[in-house]
C-alpha cells in the first residue's frame, strides 16, 4: 500500500470539508440535535423509570454510541457517493490506486468525519445533563472501536452495492442503519425482542456492545466476553465486506458499471 | 518499430450484445491515432478497456509490453485520460485538484510539475479558483493539466475540444501537438471533429458496430473513398452498411 496515495484521497475530502462551512455545520448539527434530544429523554426516564433510575444517562450513553456507529457508516457511504455526485468516479478509478488503498483512505476519513460531529456533542452532555460517557472507563475505547469497525463494515457493504448496481443503490445506502437498528438493542435489553429476533440480534456485534454498555453503567461490571464476541463477529463481517467489495469491483468491470457510474 | 500500445483481438460482450468484436491495432511512440465512428460504434467501450474500467471478454491489451490485466496498477501510473463527460471535483480549487491527483499518482516534485503545467496551460489566474465556477474552456485546461500530471506515456482523449470555442479549441490542439513533440507520448484521440482529426492524427481507425472497418492516414482514406475530406469519408462509412462486406 502506498501511503501517499492514501493521503491524496484523504486530502480530496479534507479540502472538500474545510472549504465549506455548511458541510462542517452539517457534520456537527445532527449529532448535537440527536444527543440533546436523547439527553432530555434520558433525564425523563431516569426520573420516572425504576429500571433506569440507578444509572442516569444509560440512554444518552447508548445514543452517543449508536450515533458514532451511524456517523461512521453514513460517513463512509457519503465519501463514496461524493465521487459519484461530482462525476469524479472515473478519474478515481483510472488512477493507480489499489482497492485496498481506496478502502484504507475512506476508512480513515470516515473516522475523522464522525469525530468532527461527535466530539462537540459529547462535550455538551456534561454541562447540559451532568453525564459523562467516560464513566464507561477503559471499556469505552473497545466499545467505540467495535462500533467503528461495524460502521465501516456496513459502509463497505453499501459501497460494494453502489459499485455493482450503480447509483440506483443509493437509497439502500441511507436505509441500512434503520434496517439493523431494531436488532441492535440500542435502547432496550435483548430480552425485549421476540425469540426469532433475538437469534438475529445475536448474529450482530451491536447487541454485545450495547448490552455491555448497560451492564457497566447499571451493575458496574465489565464482561470481557461481550467485547470478545463483538470483535469476533466484527472480524467475520469485515472480511466478508472487503471480499464483497473486491468481487463487486471485478463484476463492475465485467458489466460496465464503472463507466456508467462515471458519466 | 516500437509500439507503446498493442491491442490484439479485443472483444467485449455484454449479456445481449457484442460491443467490440475482436479489434486489433497498435499505437507507436510519439504517434496520435484517431479513433472515429458513429455513436454506439464501440469507441467508448474500447477506451474503457484501455483504461481498465472494463474487463475485456477476450483479447489482450499491452502497454509498454506489459499485459494490462496482469499489471493494472503499474500501467495506470503511466496513462491518463480526458473527457468532457468526466469532471474534476467541483468544490475544490484547481490547485487543490492538481495536488490531490498529484498525490494519487504519487508524483515526485509535485510542486514543480504543477508549476510546469500552470505555465504551459496558462493556468496562473485559475489556480486558486473553484473548479466548478470556471468556464468550459478553463475547465478543459484544468482537466488537461490533471491528465498530464503524471507525465503519461499514453494519453487517451475523448472529444477533448467538444463544447470549446474555436480559439480555445485551437489552443488545445496546438498544445497537444507541442506536448507530444516534446514528450514523445502516444495519444489515442476519439473525436467527432474531423478537422481536428485531420490536423492531429497521422493515422485513423474507423469503427462501426464494434469493428474496425477501415484504417489509414487521413489523406489515404480521402483518396481511397474518393471524397473531398475526412468528414465525407466518415459519413460514407457510417451510412453504407455493405461498403466493406
Amino acid at each position: 500500500m502506498n501511503l501517499i496515495r492514501i493521503y491524496g484521497l484523504f486530502l480530496r475530502h479534507f479540502y472538500l470539508i474545510t472549504r465549506s462551512f455548511p458541510r462542517i455545520l452539517d457534520l456537527i448539527y445532527w449529532p448535537t440535535i440527536q444527543i440533546t434530544l436523547w439527553g432530555f429523554i434520558s433525564n425523563f426516564f431516569a426520573t420516572y423509570s425504576t429500571y433506569y433510575n440507578n444509572a442516569v444517562g444509560i440512554i444518552l450513553t447508548c445514543a452517543i454510541l449508536y450515533d458514532f456507529l451511524f456517523r461512521t457508516s453514513i460517513g463512509f457511504n457519503m465519501l463514496f457517493l461524493e465521487e459519484i455526485w461530482s462525476r469524479n468516479f472515473t478519474n478515481l478509478f483510472i488512477s493507480p490506486m489499489r482497492i485496498s488503498e481506496i478502502i484504507t483512505s475512506l476508512v480513515g476519513t470516515a473516522l475523522i468525519r464522525a469525530l468532527i460531529g461527535l466530539v462537540p456533542a459529547i462535550f455538551l452532555t456534561s454541562p447540559l445533563f451532568g453525564i459523562s460517557i467516560l464513566n464507561l472507563g477503559i471499556s469505552l475505547f473497545f466499545l467505540f472501536l467495535s462500533l467503528y469497525i461495524f460502521g465501516i463494515t456496513l459502509g463497505i457493504l453499501v459501497s460494494a452495492g453502489l459499485l455493482r448496481y450503480g447509483p440506483s443503490f443509493e437509497n439502500i445506502a441511507w436505509s441500512t442503519m434503520f434496517l439493523i437498528a431494531p436488532f441492535g438493542c440500542v435502547y432496550y435489553p435483548i430480552d425485549i425482542l421476540p425469540n426469532v429476533f433475538q437469534k438475529i440480534a445475536y448474529c450482530m456485534p451491536l447487541v454485545y456492545v450495547f448490552e455491555e454498555a448497560r451492564a457497566i453503567l447499571i451493575n458496574q461490571t465489565v464482561n470481557i466476553e461481550n467485547i470478545y464476541k463483538a470483535f469476533i463477529i466484527n472480524f467475520i463481517y469485515l472480511t466478508i465486506a472487503i471480499s464483497l467489495f473486491y468481487y463487486s469491483f471485478n463484476q463492475a468491470r465485467k458489466k460496465g458499471t464503472l463507466i456508467n457510474i462515471g458519466e | 518499430m516500437t509500439y507503446l500500445v498493442e491491442v490484439t483481438n479485443l472483444k467485449k460482450n455484454y449479456s445481449s450484445k457484442e460491443a467490440v468484436k475482436g479489434i486489433s491495432f497498435n499505437i507507436k511512440e510519439n504517434e496520435i491515432l484517431g479513433l472515429l465512428g458513429p455513436n454506439g460504434s464501440g469507441k467508448t467501450t474500447t477506451i474503457g478497456m484501455l483504461l481498465g474500467l472494463l474487463k475485456p471478454s477476450a483479447g489482450e491489451i499491452k502497454i509498454n509490453k506489459m499485459s494490462f490485466e496482469n499489471n493494472r496498477i503499474e500501467i495506470l501510473e503511466k496513462i491518463n485520460f480526458i473527457s468532457p463527460y468526466i469532471e474534476l471535483p467541483k468544490k475544490l480549487t484547481v490547485k487543490q485538484n492538481l495536488t490531490v491527483y498529484g498525490k494519487l499518482y504519487n508524483i515526485k516534485k509535485l510542486k514543480d510539475r504543477i508549476e510546469y503545467l500552470t505555465e504551459k496551460l496558462r493556468l496562473h489566474d485559475l489556480l486558486n479558483r473553484i473548479t466548478g465556477e470556471l468556464s468550459s474552456g478553463q475547465k478543459n485546461r484544468a482537466s488537461l493539466a490533471k491528465a498530464l500530471i503524471n507525465k503519461p506515456s499514453v494519453l487517451l482523449l475523448d472529444e477533448p475540444t467538444a463544447s470549446l470555442d474555436p480559439e480555445i479549441g485551437d489552443f488545445v490542439r496546438t498544445f497537444l501537438e507541442e506536448y507530444k513533440h516534446e514528450n514523445k507520448i502516444s495519444i489515442l484521440l476519439a473525436s467527432h471533429n474531423m478537422n481536428e482529426v485531420s490536423r492531429l492524427c497521422k493515422s485513423v481507425l474507423m469503427m462501426k458496430n464494434g469493428e474496425i472497418i477501415d484504417k489509414g492516414t487521413p489523406l489515404s482514406l480521402i483518396n481511397k473513398h474518393g471524397r473531398a475530406n475526412l468528414e465525407e469519408v466518415f459519413l460514407k462509412l457510417s451510412r453504407n452498411e455493405n461498403e466493406f462486406n
